[in-house]
């Protein structure tokens, strides 16, 4: 299938800018994704929660393009995600996705600004117009006056805090965030998630964030719950195949 | 939230009157519901009644009962007695969820499904007084804090017990 045959009208409306279609994905003999439905609107801030081992994980990995499902549809922005090629992939979660992670995962050798400047440097921004966005960026994550501090030296929510800039600086569509204030304490985890939603919203950032925490979750607009492999909604019933969008 | 002994510990701060108590029983503690004068002033007859405050000269011309309301030594020693108590930590060991829980699984209902719905009604309220906390005032916030952490420990309750759902269904069958 041609990309353009991929692409999903344009004047559909209420259209996902992500949905994953009956997904399957299985780690050796060890199943993590059992026929997955789930859709994600523009703007929306959503919480995928469940038990450990239930899958919500590797769901993210799938709907960001990291992992490949071995079966299933995965859509982005009207557009097949899980059939391009590994090098159109790379470049759409560059452009188009931003990640937080537990564990910030900054580079240790780097200073703040740096960190934060990575992803507009690799998107081939010039390095005046790099760090000028990332000088705005310091402020709004109460950031100021750390820019030339190696994150090695940084606390575990300023290094969050880093993170988050540096997943919003090049002006994702979706910010995926894998269990962000998982290693904060509350009321550091609390401000985190406050900076992170914030964040999202100013920019008109879809966010689809997995947790276990149900104070990280309450900061959603919607929630849904991976149980065994599967998405099930809070009515408690499998999300079906028909509520998602998604043309073809 | 006993209103005799919270107007006792107004009253500790200083003699005040009676509107002063209620402005400032509205602000703190009020919460949306403010206290009518009505029991405010008949709370502190009875008060009054009972020796722990004492009640100044109405000030002429100045309206109904407009007089400074001053704490006794026994007044004193009853709000004293009663900040010092600590509460009573309440195990909620009989509750509605978990009757609803056990009663589904004995009728073969389906447990899960109620624990999903309620998890749901549970998230749905963290939300709302997540906004609470983030444009209310440190008040609002804390008290907004004290539901949220108890909705909290509710949804990981219900979290281990969609877990042990099955476990439960086998001893509530076999009993």
């Amino acid at each position: 299938m041609t990309p353009v045959m991929n692409r999903l009208s344009a004047s559909h409306v209420g259209r996902p800018v992500i949905a994953a279609r009956d997904v399957y994905k299985s780690f050796g003999q060890t199943p993590a994704l059992v026929g997955s439905t789930l859709t994600v609107q523009p703007g929306e801030v959503l919480s995928v929660m469940g038990p450990s081992g239930s899958g919500k994980s590797t769901l993210l990995h799938c709907l960001a393009g990291i992992y490949t499902p071995d079966a299933g549809e995965i859509w982005f922005d009207g557009q097949r995600l899980d059939t391009l090629s590994d090098t159109r992939r790379t470049e759409l979660r560059r452009t188009s996705f931003g990640f937080v992670f537990q564990f910030g995962q900054l580079v240790p050798e780097l200073t703040v600004a740096d960190n934060i400047a990575l992803p507009l440097l690799l998107g081939r921004v010039g390095r005046k117009a790099a760090y000028a966005r990332v000088g705005a960026w310091l402020p709004r994550l109460g950031l100021d006056g750390l820019g030339a501090r190696r994150t090695g030296e940084l606390s575990g929510g300023q290094a969050q805090r880093v993170a988050i800039a540096r997943a919003m600086v090049a002006r994702p569509k979706v910010l995926f965030a894998d269990e962000p204030t998982g290693s904060l304490d509350t009321l550091t985890g609390e401000m985190v998630m406050e900076l992170l939603v914030r964040s999202a919203r100013e920019e008109g950032t879809t966010v689809v964030v997995v947790t276990h925490e149900p104070r990280v979750a309450a900061c959603a607009d919607r929630h849904v719950l991976v149980r065994d492999g599967k998405v099930v909604t809070h009515a408690g019933a499998a999300v079906a195949d028909a509520e998602v969008e998604v043309e073809r | 939230m006993s209103v005799p002994l919270t107007l006792l510990g107004l009253l500790e701060r200083e003699p005040s009157y009676g509107y002063d108590l209620k402005r400032d029983y509205d602000t703190y503690f009020g919460r949306g519901k403010p206290l009518p004068f009505g029991q405010v002033y008949a709370t502190l007859r009875r008060l009054a009644r009972d020796g722990k405050v004492t009640g100044g000269e109405a000030e002429p011309g100045a309206g109904p009962d407009r007089k400074p309301y001053t704490i006794t030594g026994l007044g004193a020693h009853e709000f004293d007695s009663w900040l010092m108590q600590p509460i009573e930590p309440e195990p909620h060991l009989q509750t509605v969820l978990f009757s609803k829980v056990v009663l589904a699984l004995m009728l073969g209902r389906p447990a899960d499904t109620y624990l999903d719905i309620q998890r749901a009604m549970h998230l749905r309220r963290m939300h709302e007084l997540t906004e609470v906390k983030r444009t209310g005032s440190l008040m609002d916030g804390l008290l907004a804090d004290h539901g949220l952490f108890h909705l909290e420990a509710d949804l990981r309750w219900i979290d281990v017990t969609s877990a042990r759902l099955h476990a439960l269904a086998e001893m509530v069958r076999s009993t």
